[in-house]
């Protein structure tokens, strides 16, 4: 993956640099001694590496604000960075860019159980926030399963999912205001502990935004109410195109369950081997619906979620009788990606999203590729809301293994978007899927978005050479060919 | 009142958007026109119809999305959607009658155009939250697309966000594609009685915190109760505060026993059928509260719920008014008493940075000369001038319906 040339003037001024930082952040907020930069060398995509200029660890929203206003000033580019958990490579270092790292933002600020809101600081992980208010019976809804470590800040800058999301959106449907830091220093609040923002959706248009707009230093998200009980029914099918049927039948019975996953023969058997959740293993998908609220309720579309299965020629159907049960049921799709990482030396994560319609064909495809391609593939699926995670095996140590599966994960992403879909469900362009847009967006399309880039940040200092596959100077995006006296009519109504 | 274009095509409307920049003729978009009277008046001599781009392109129940030109009419929409058992979950409103327009003729386009969202926001989200992706063309004359037709999507910048909500200044809209959901099997609304607003808006904020799944959340003083057309609030003597549960009946019939069960000691009770139920939420949803009589100036307050009972004290301190509470509290609904009388500077002082209000009706020579929107801190208001630019650098799109200058 091709990144920018370095700034060779701007590597000349490293110490500077790094005394100016210490100028803003004091202690040992500033780190650039070339061991311990090597911890912040990659994301969570750890094929790419690259060792940052130097590292910045602000703790407060001036210090923030001081050290974008600096690199603005001098021409310095920027990486911000939550816990480093991305899968797509959105953090990972430039070799001419403070790493701006956020986590010792490290506070809840504010729980308003009445508003339904707290406000947290961004390196807050996302599980932290439902174990504060979890004893007062709330919680905060999108949990993708980097949970323990992903931070709120990180989820706002992807648009994190999770399991839950079906029913309970993303993150971009489940926060309320952010305090950002713009390029040069500006702080603005937008949204709040208020539903609605005024004026453009900024906190719509920032959440997913990758580091590429601004730096996030606060957010307040919508806290709810824990469901009073839930329940998961697991059900094996003897082909995909069954288990595709059912999802989509329990949708058209307008049923919408907390969770619909699902896993196909290799993921099921890769995942039951690891902790042995009791998956039924001679099927070929396996699909796990959960459903929550009050118990009458549970019990009722248990039983027609139950009913539409055995009509889609399901093979084996359990419905948990216990909350041990309903874990257990989950331990093994939790744990999919791990399990995965048993049975092969290394793995890729693909994350595409289709129309729910299209999964028997996509999973057909994707097996016959495999054979093309000379690698193994499991699927893990976000069957409610067709969001894909194919998980490609390979060798890193085999000359070209890599090379195969990057070529193999494109061909399913360019198959995803002939069907409908889209490259990136939850993980993000970043780096990895840069070269890509063009797939699903014109040149137009993209001219526009990096033009909304160049209201935030004309100089392309925030994490440039990610999500975009090409950079465009903003003057040169901003002028516009005016077909005075060309237009083909005059001033007259028409059509 | 000059020329109309009416386009019935994407590529007409890049034809004339592309004729505005070269001739600097700024356009006035419009669909229906019922909410012409939203925002700022717009000084153009042009105006731009789309209401030649109607109709519901795809529809797939099962995929939960529908695509739709943005000139279909809201009702057409629901009509369509109803026969499936499915609903647009953020329940947009028709804001026709209060607006001095008729009734059912709102658009989708509009709805999204204006971000409107009904009592079912505090559950399902905005209308922001059920646009999935659009095609657009933007004030550049450049057609493009943004987002698709699946809900999980993180390619790319989420954009349509921006187009809600922007009021026709970034961008005019050529198709939508948006989220569509099962609708609930069945509804009811228990009343409690006689609180006063401080209590009410208390007591149904905390509704929502309690695992009962409410799906609407209103506080009616007696003043405007009074005024309903379900008999049952009309009749109560007092204020009524509503609690909206839907979904399955042997579902909605144990939450209610639950929510009765919270509220014992709150006051007196009383439950809605489904079908007054649905007749008070449509009330609550379109303000028909201050459809008739049509003068006095109406804002839209967003506040935190724990905030909104002060702020309408505060602000009945200098102006005489009538409110009630949406969103669990988090939405107010205001009117001055008097024709000539806005309120302005009451309403901003009020709501202070605790959130924001706009003013929905007044007259054009009131919303001309007084900020229609939350005015904006300076940092914000340059980004929000440099969005603009970076979608209309010509200022040819509705220049000045939401800021003078934007």
């Amino acid at each position: 993956m091709k990144m920018p040339e370095p700034d060779v003037a701007i590597l000349g001024k490293r110490a500077d640099i790094i005394d100016a930082l210490r100028g803003i952040v004091p202690g040992e907020g500033v780190i650039s001694s070339d061991e311990e930069l090597r911890a912040y060398e990659s994301d969570g995509l750890s094929a790419y590496r690259q060792v940052p200029l130097v590292v910045a660890l602000p703790s407060t929203t001036n210090e923030v604000s001081r050290i974008l206003r600096y690199c603005h000033e001098h021409g310095i580019k920027v990486v911000p960075r939550g816990a480093g958990t991305g899968l797509s490579g959105g953090a990972m270092p430039i070799a001419d860019a403070v790493l701006l790292g956020l986590g010792k933002f490290n506070r809840i600020l504010d729980v308003n159980y009445r508003n339904r809101t707290a406000r947290v600081q961004p390196g807050v992980t996302n599980l932290a926030i439902s174990t504060a208010v979890r004893d007062d019976g709330f919680y905060y809804a999108p949990d993708p399963s980097s949970q323990i470590a992903c931070t709120i800040g990180g989820n706002v800058a992807e648009n994190s999912g999770g399991v839950h999301c079906l029913k309970y959106g993303l993150t971009t449907n489940n926060i309320l205001g952010l305090e950002v830091v713009l390029i040069n220093g500006d702080v603005v609040r937008v949204g709040g502990e208020y539903l609605d923002t005024d004026g453009y959706d900024v906190l719509g248009l920032m959440t997913g935004s990758e580091g590429l707009l601004g730096v996030i230093t606060e957010v307040t998200v919508r806290i709810l109410r824990a469901p009073e009980t839930a329940a998961a029914v697991l059900v094996g099918f003897p082909t995909n195109e069954d288990a595709g049927r059912c999802v989509a039948a329990v949708i058209g019975a307008g049923i919408i369950p907390a969770g619909m996953e699902m896993m196909d023969r290799p993921a099921i058997h890769a995942a039951d081997d690891f902790v042995h959740a009791g998956y039924p293993r001679d099927v070929e998908a396996l699909l796990i619906v959960e459903l929550d609220g009050p118990p009458v309720e549970v019990s009722l579309l248990i039983e027609r979620v139950h009913a539409i299965a055995e009509a889609h020629n399901a093979v084996s159907t359990r419905i948990s009788d216990s909350e041990e049960e309903r874990l257990r049921f989950w331990s093994g799709r939790k744990a999919a990606f791990p399990a995965v990482g048993r049975i092969s030396p290394d793995y890729y994560v693909m994350d595409g999203t289709i129309p729910r319609k299209e999964l028997a064909h996509v999973l057909g495809r994707m097996r016959e590729m495999s054979e093309e391609y000379g690698l193994q593939v499991a699927n893990v699926f976000h069957a409610g809301d067709g969001n894909l995670h194919p998980l490609i095996l390979y060798d890193a140590n085999v000359p070209g293994e890599l090379e195969r599966a990057e070529a193999f994960g494109g061909a399913i992403l360019k198959l995803c978007v002939d069907v409908g879909g889209v490259l990136s469900g939850e993980h993000g362009i970043g780096l990895e899927k840069r070269d890509l847009m063009d797939v699903q967006f014109t040149e137009t399309d993209l001219n526009q978005q990096q033009r909304i880039k160049c209201a935030f940040d004309a100089d392309s200092l925030l994490n440039p050479g990610k999500v975009f596959p090409r950079l465009h100077r903003c003057a040169e995006m901003g002028r516009m060919h005016i077909h005075r006296g060309q237009v083909p009519f005059p001033d007259l109504p028409r059509f | 009142m000059g020329a109309t274009f009416e386009p019935s095509t994407e590529s007409d409307i890049v034809d004339v958007v592309q004729w505005c920049i070269a001739e600097e003729a700024p356009i006035d978009v419009i669909g229906a026109g019922t909410k012409r009277g939203l925002g700022r008046p717009v000084r153009a001599e042009r105006t731009l119809d789309t209401s030649r781009l109607a109709g519901v392109e795809r529809y797939e129940p099962e995929e939960l999305f529908m695509t739709a030109k943005p000139a279909t009419r809201l009702a057409e929409v629901e009509d369509l959607l109803a026969a499936k058992g499915q609903q647009l979950a953020f329940e947009p409103p028709d804001y026709g009658p209060l607006l001095g327009t008729p009734a059912a003729e709102g658009t989708l386009g509009g709805a999204i155009a204006c971000n409107l969202s009904g009592p079912r926001r505090v559950k399902a989200g905005a209308a922001r939250d059920h646009l999935l992706g659009a095609n657009v063309v933007t004030g550049r004359g450049e057609a493009v697309k943004f987002g698709g037709i699946v809900v999980k999507n993180v390619t790319g910048y989420d954009v349509c966000k921006l187009l809600c909500g922007s009021f026709g200044t970034l961008a005019v809209m050529t198709a939508l594609h948006v989220k569509v959901l099962p609708a609930p099997e069945s509804e009811t609304t228990l009343l409690v009685m006689g609180l006063d607003d401080m209590a009410g808006t208390a007591a149904i904020a905390d509704a929502m915190g309690t695992p009962n799944d409410v799906s609407g959340a209103a506080h009616l003083p007696a003043e405007l109760a009074c005024l309903s057309a379900v008999e049952t609030v009309a009749r109560a003597g007092g204020s009524v505060s509503c609690l909206r549960l839907d979904g399955i009946p042997q579902s909605i019939a144990y939450r209610v026993e639950r929510l009765r069960q919270e509220m014992r000691t709150l006051g007196d009770m009383a439950l809605l059928d489904a079908d007054d139920s649905r007749a008070l939420w449509r009330e609550v949803r379109d303000v028909s509260a201050f459809a008739r009589p049509s003068d006095g100036a109406v804002w839209r307050i967003c506040v935190p719920p724990d905030a909104a009972a002060d702020v309408v004290a505060r602000i009945k301190t200098r102006v005489r008014t009538q409110a009630y509470y949406d969103w669990a509290g988090g939405l107010i609904w205001l009117r001055t008493e008097a024709a000539d009388v806005f309120g302005g500077d009451a309403v901003r002082d009020a709501v202070g940075d605790r959130g924001h209000a706009t003013l929905i009706r007044a007259d054009a020579a009131v919303r001309d000369a007084t900020p229609v929107f939350q005015p904006q801190p300076p940092a914000l208001k340059a980004l929000t001038e440099r969005i603009k630019s970076s979608f209309d650098p010509r200022h040819i799109l509705n220049p000045g319906r939401m800021y003078a200058g934007v």
